[in-house]
């Protein structure tokens, strides 16, 4: 028993080993560039933990990565790939702006919460169609996602630089594609004198609902079931197709409410640069990582999601520090990604080792059929 | 007067479709070839940039454009080699690590851009190249034969693949690795080393399709200037049902369609650019969705190849 859970602790560790592989390549790569490696991951270290109000920074940017992770989570769960947190969050974000514009004056106790349900509803339409493009065309899903998200973001910037365009910034020369602000009683409250919002504890709670959704719910062991044996599940009576589509949408969905959050918690309008990463922060893209690095469970994802908004915080200070652009960040998330999906080789090869071993040794059989929940 | 208009907007159109669709060909043709081997390599976008970025740079440099390929070439083959390392030694999951490296290259493209360079500065391209007589025939002349060498590499490399895809040895072993592992292997073929090859071949082609933006088309550097290219080149591998010439003539559509709306665009329609530029990606949808139904992808497409026992 004892050397079950020994190789169990390795499991869950090999993402910490793959980012810290990755996070020497990223020193090489600062050493390189002439910039000082240790001095470097100190400065994001101080820029993301060294206050009270960066480590409220930190839980400020883990929010959106939080909700984008949680719908990665039940995608991949269901072996679909959902790229395209950026185009569900951009589309959730412009329902719930479009909501609490039109109901300006209107009670916040009424408004924000329907501003987050249309949002969430966006975002889940918008993952509906590489869903259902997926299961009823065969589209792979990565090229759709990417496109939408292409679409989307042409979407935000026609309607935030016309139909949408706060009217002051209508009349000046600069016409920052940006939406009218939001009636100040919108604002989500701010739990602690940072710009820390309740966002952060509707993220936290939802990770909690949706590690339920996932293990304690039908649609949940549906959706698992078909990440793991489509074939099997078909014979087991579950509607294959059906299950990618919901997949998705829940995806989706989560991504459309990171959206509107990122409205109502941080920018109290809609604003962009004309780029996705312009509104989104690229938290579409680092949710993805950050649910990797979580092994695509839940509640992993919340200690995941508050690293990599330290990887985001820190590289402010390290670009003013040390004038590494914040870019390296991007790279550096793209480093993680490829190390975490890496080292996932050693993981199934213990798994394989235990199979054997239990092939071999059949009393063992219930303690490995045992759900491992991640 | 109106005739004349039309007549040469139709030879601008089509003249500049078809030096668009030279990024794609290049990204596209590496790709059908990694794909038909069983690897679908979706860091496409991320080695573009980094040779686009690669080419820019030492060509600024050195005044050397051919230098400036080079360099992209060498990157875009450390890229492939890296991802051929990752999919094939150790078996990741091809999409994801895909996204890795594109997400890598944008952000390293990006850093080296702003460390080395900080604004955004213009090179002189590869010229056209006025082929003699042919380049002299009215409207034809025009559209095929005033194009940079880069163009007309591109187009002489659709037959070139589909040559060796079909009717060489290493086609042959492509094909078989990519169809079925298992046989090619027990009949005495390398799987992995012909996916090296073939990943590491997409990854140069990827460089160069980067290139053929910084130091062909546009002749800069900005950050991202791909958005999204690389992404749709791959689609177009799907859309081209794996073959070549299937893959140059979805390329050649969507150029088309990109230059018109470009045109369009200069023109002064009344249509919302950014509606315009969301119609590539529209397309890119449609297509495969329609394109899905028809062919049938490579068997082992995205699996990772081990030996029983």
């Amino acid at each position: 028993m004892k050397k079950f859970d020994a190789s169990q602790i390795i499991d869950a560790l090999l993402p910490v080993f793959a980012t810290l592989a990755a996070l020497a390549v990223g020193a090489v790569m600062l050493l390189v560039l002439g910039a000082n490696p240790i001095r470097a991951y100190g400065a994001l270290l101080e820029g993301a933990f060294g206050s009270g109000n960066a480590l409220a920074e930190t839980a400020v940017k883990a929010v959106p990565l939080l909700l984008v992770g949680l719908g990665i989570c039940i995608a991949f769960r269901a072996n679909v790939i959902n790229i395209g947190g950026e185009g569900q969050m951009i589309i959730g974000a412009i329902l719930g702006t479009v909501v609490g514009l039109e109901l300006s004056g209107g009670p916040g106790w009424l408004v924000v919460p329907l501003a987050m349900l249309i949002g969430f509803a966006g975002g889940a339409f918008w993952g509906a169609i590489p869903g259902a493009l997926k299961a009823y065309f065969g589209v792979n899903e990565i090229l759709s996602t990417v496109m939408m998200n292409a679409i989307a973001v042409q979407i935000m910037n026609y309607l935030l630089r016309g139909p949408l365009i706060d009217p002051a910034q209508a009349e000046l020369a600069s016409k920052i594609p940006q939406t009218a602000p939001l009636d100040a009683a919108f604002r989500l409250p701010r739990l602690v004198p940072t710009r820390l919002h309740l966002g952060a504890v509707i993220a936290v709670g939802l990770a909690i609902l949706v590690y339920i959704l996932l293990w304690r719910t039908t649609l949940g062991y549906r959706i698992r079931a078909v990440g793991q044996n489509p074939h099997a599940a078909r014979y087991g009576g579950i509607r294959v197709r059906r299950q990618i589509v919901i997949a998705l949408l829940l995806s989706g969905a989560f991504a459309g409410l990171a959206g509107v959050i990122q409205v109502y918690g941080l920018n109290y309008r809609m604003i962009t640069d004309g780029s996705a990463t312009g509104f989104t922060g690229g938290a579409g893209f680092n949710g993805i990582v950050a649910a990797l690095f979580g092994q695509l469970h839940p509640i992993g994802t919340i200690p995941a999601s508050f690293l990599f908004g330290a990887l985001l915080v820190g590289a402010n200070k390290l670009q003013r520090v040390m004038q590494v652009p914040s870019a390296f960040i991007i790279g550096l998330n793209g480093l993680v990604v490829v190390f975490v999906v890496s080292s996932d080789i050693w993981r199934r090869k213990r798994q394989r080792r235990r199979q054997i071993a239990a092939t071999h040794q059949p009393e063992r059989e219930t303690t490995l059929t045992a759900e491992s929940g991640g | 007067m109106g005739d004349v208009l039309t007549t040469s907007f139709f030879i601008g159109i089509l003249a500049s479709g078809i030096r668009l669709a030279t990024p794609y060909l290049y990204a596209g043709l590496g790709e059908t070839l990694s794909q038909r081997s069983g690897v679908l390599n979706l860091g496409v976008e991320g080695q573009m940039l980094m040779g686009a970025f690669a080419a820019f740079y030492v060509t600024f440099q050195t005044g050397n454009l051919w230098l400036g390929m080079l360099a992209a070439i060498i990157v875009g083959a450390a890229m492939g080699l890296a991802m051929a390392f990752v999919t094939i030694n150790l078996q990741a999951e091809q999409g994801i690590s895909g996204i890795g490296f594109y997400l890598f290259g944008l952000g390293m493209s990006t850093l080296l851009f702003q460390m080395l360079m900080g604004t955004v500065e213009t090179v002189n391209g590869f010229p056209s190249i006025h082929i003699p007589i042919l380049g002299d025939i009215p409207i034809i002349g025009e559209i095929f034969f005033q194009q940079n060498i880069l163009v007309y590499v591109a187009f002489a490399l659709v037959p070139i693949a589909q040559f060796v895809l079909q009717k060489t040895t290493l086609g042959l072993k492509i094909r078989a690795v990519g169809e079925h592992p298992e046989a090619a292997d027990s009949l005495g073929v390398s799987v992995s080393t012909v996916r090296y090859i073939t990943v590491t071949l997409g990854g140069i082609m990827s460089g160069i399709a980067g290139a053929s933006m910084s130091i062909g088309l546009l002749n800069v550097f900005q950050q991202n200037m791909t958005s999204g290219l690389g992404f749709i080149a791959v689609a177009l591998v799907y859309f081209g049902g794996w073959r070549p010439f299937g893959v140059m003539l979805g390329a050649l559509l969507f150029s088309m369609v990109n230059a018109l709306q470009l045109r369009l665009q200069v023109e002064g329609v009344p249509i919302p650019s950014d509606l315009m530029v969301m119609l590539p990606y529209v397309l890119t949808i449609i297509a495969l969705v329609l394109t899905v139904q028809r062919v049938r992808s490579p068997s082992a497409l995205t699996k990772p190849f081990e030996r029983e026992g």
